[in-house]
């Protein structure tokens, strides 16, 4: 009995870490753009299309990272699309994000076709359960690189967002366009940088989706983890280092169905597979209010107002 | 209460201008109102010029695609009443994207209601098939789809209103939740065991089936979609209730000031749509498919939302758009084995025009041709 709950608690963890990787690059991006007060509901969109990109050219280079960064790049042009729309007058930026998110799955799923038979070289990972003798230990332990460089990137964003310039520019446009513009910075050039590098992050997450965990490419293959992870964005009140934890949460909630199936527990699957949607709506519930906006929230989101 | 004497002032003002030329009256309305016609029909223009491009790149004709689109959804009778057909299901997952947005609620969860308003409709016809006549079972199955569809979208416009859950984001949640719980009861409690082939509830019988439009091969889904757009466009335009409703989504702080009850509008409004929705969900078993499995998921509730804003929430103007896109739909498989072009085509084009429309949303009040000539000299 114990073992079974260490069975399932050491592939939670290995899960968590694996899953939470394209949670986390999809929040980052969205913390990004929300950051500057815009909202990008297309990141789903854009977390399907990466992977699509991610895969067709790590197949044709023979490199994961070429993929890894074209991803980057299919993901900065969904972005840079989403903030220059948004960037004319009387748009709605959350219609737009709805538009993004069936535009980048119709356009992933048109070019991927070709690809869901072939097999890509996949991105490789670092075994950290060296020190250790247990086989279920040493597989959970098996790291992305991408996962490393996610950390390293929430860290430098948190640091940024509060020592640099371009930090308080971006929460300045964020917080009060009116407060921008008197000092004379661009708010529309700034949105759509952010949207666009959020974008670009949201790519990277979508690399990993298809060249890492679950590591292939076909149509099922993302269903809304990129709209989770701009849920999280909320939970996590908009601080970089916060979206981290709660994706390796919603990594624990999403890795639940298939730690229980090792150890022989299949009924529910279904049930377990919708976990992280119900945690997700759970905590929108509980740290929503009706009364006042969330804590810490960029005051020129649309959400806000 | 200053302002009192000041606004019947400037109403007294307009309507004396409007007795006076009585006779314009009409032109201008039209012209003002000709802008709403003229823009989409520019974004729908300027999308399919973009998909040509696309085609053209791509190394396939604009023209074959427009044939076969004619060809598989238009050009026949056959095909045409398959359009209808297709529409169907479009007409109300349309309607479950306006009602809320005349209240000023984005509401995407057609698809999650439709699922789990057909499923519930295929699993509360389980105990009644072959013991209760099909006029009494098929009713029942309606009206519980639409509860459930009802329920199902409520939940969001309660967690809106009461906790401020932004209705976006968990209708599309509530989307994934609902087909997860689809899925659950199919594969498992509900599964149909003779039917190895995929997973799917015990079929409800030729017998129990809804039938067809007499004189067409279209069910009547169609027509209730219809009658239910008149129906709701009345309630929106004519009544107290759509009128509060309407007054809440144009600015939310006014209504709550007027005493209006705001929280069972936004309720009411979200299960409306939940209703329509799975209404669609009811036909499409009990007309279509039979059974509930996962073909239910076919996207309409996501064409659903490009059709409602396509025609800006109009109940009146989401069937002709509706039966735009059920022609596309519906000749997405010619277009697939003809051309050689995956299914996605169909996704890429209502993507691109779902895009383009909403960028042609800063084009509104840019054409002084709209204009009426008094506007354009005041400003």
């Amino acid at each position: 009995m114990t073992s079974d709950i260490l069975t399932v608690l050491i592939a939670m963890l290995g899960g968590a870490i694996r899953v939470s990787t394209p949670f986390m690059f999809v929040a980052l991006g969205e913390c990004l753009t929300e950051k500057s007060g815009r909202v990008n509901l297309g990141l789903e969109g854009t977390l399907v299309l990466g992977a699509m990109v991610a895969y067709a050219a790590s197949y044709h280079s023979g490199n994961p990272w070429v993929g890894v960064l074209a991803a980057g790049l299919a993901g900065s042009a969904l972005g840079a699309m989403h903030g220059s729309i948004c960037g004319l007058p009387r748009v709605n930026d959350v219609a737009v994000g709805i538009a993004m998110m069936l535009f980048g799955v119709g356009v992933a799923f048109f070019f991927g076709k070709p690809y869901i038979q072939p097999t890509a070289p996949r991105l490789g990972s670092i075994s950290l359960g060296f020190w250790s003798d247990s086989a279920s230990l040493k597989s959970a332990l098996q790291v992305n690189p991408l996962f490393f460089i996610g950390i390293v990137l929430a860290a430098l964003m948190a640091w940024s967002f509060r020592n640099t310039r371009w930090g308080l520019v971006v929460r300045t446009v964020g917080d009060s366009a009116a407060a921008a513009r008197a000092m004379g910075i661009s708010v529309n050039l700034v949105r759509l940088l952010t949207t666009t590098v959020g974008g670009f992050l949201a790519g990277v997450g979508g690399a990993f989706l298809s060249l890492s965990y679950p590591g292939s490419w076909n149509q099922g293959l993302s269903s809304g983890q990129g709209l989770m992870a701009v849920a999280l964005v909320i939970f996590a009140r908009w601080d970089p280092l916060r979206c981290i934890g709660a994706a390796l949460l919603f990594g624990a909630a999403g890795a639940l169905g298939p730690s229980l199936q090792s150890i022989g527990i299949t009924q529910g699957y279904y049930f377990f597979n919708a976990a992280p949607y119900i945690l997700t709506l759970g905590i929108m519930i509980a740290t929503s209010s009706a009364k006042h906006s969330a804590r810490d929230m960029p005051g020129e989101l649309s959400m806000a107002k | 209460m200053s302002d009192a004497p000041v606004v019947t002032g400037a109403s007294r003002d307009l309507i004396g201008a409007g007795s006076r030329k009585a006779g314009s009256d009409f032109a201008l309305k039209l012209r003002a109102n000709s802008e709403y016609i003229a823009i989409p029909l520019l974004a729908l223009a300027i999308a399919a010029a973009l998909f040509a491009l696309f085609l053209i790149a791509i190394g396939k004709s604009p023209v074959d695609f427009v044939a076969y689109v004619w060809r598989g959804g238009f050009g026949t009778a056959f095909s045409f009443q398959n359009t209808l057909q297709r529409s169907a299901p479009l007409i109300l997952t349309a309607l479950a994207v306006a009602i809320p947005a005349r209240i000023g609620l984005i509401m995407i969860g057609g698809e999650g209601a439709l699922v789990l308003g057909g499923f519930a409709a295929a699993a509360v016809a389980i105990p009644m098939i072959g013991v209760l006549p099909p006029a009494f079972t098929l009713p029942v199955m309606a009206i519980f789809g639409m509860i459930v569809g009802a329920f199902w979208v409520g939940l969001a416009g309660y967690l809106r209103y009461a906790r401020g859950v932004n209705e976006t984001i968990s209708s599309l949640l509530l989307t994934y939740i609902g087909i997860a719980i689809m899925n659950f009861f199919v594969e498992g409690a509900l599964r149909d065991l003779s039917n190895p082939n995929k997973p799917s509830t015990k079929p409800i019988g030729d017998a129990y089936m809804v039938g067809k439009i007499p004189g067409t091969d279209v069910h009547w889904g169609f027509a209730v979609g219809i009658l239910l757009c008149i129906a709701l466009y009345f309630l929106l335009e004519r009544t107290t209730f759509g009128f509060a409703a309407r007054v809440t989504g144009g600015n939310f702080r006014a209504a709550l000031a007027q005493g209006l009850p705001v929280g069972r509008l936004i309720v009411a409004c979200s299960a409306i749509a939940g209703a329509c929705a799975g209404l669609a969900g009811f036909f499409e078993v009990a007309a279509i498919q039979g059974r509930a499995n996962a073909s239910l998921a076919a996207g309409y509730g996501f064409t659903g939302i490009l059709v409602s804003f396509l025609a800006r929430h109009n109940p009146l103007v989401i069937p002709p758009v509706a039966i735009l896109f059920g022609g596309l739909v519906a000749s997405g498989g010619l277009i697939q084995r003809r051309m050689d072009l995956p299914d996605a085509t169909v996704l890429v084009l209502e993507g691109l025009i779902f895009v383009v429309l909403l960028t042609s949303e800063t084009l509104y009040g840019r054409f002084s041709i709209f204009k009426p000539p008094t506007a354009k000299d005041r400003t």
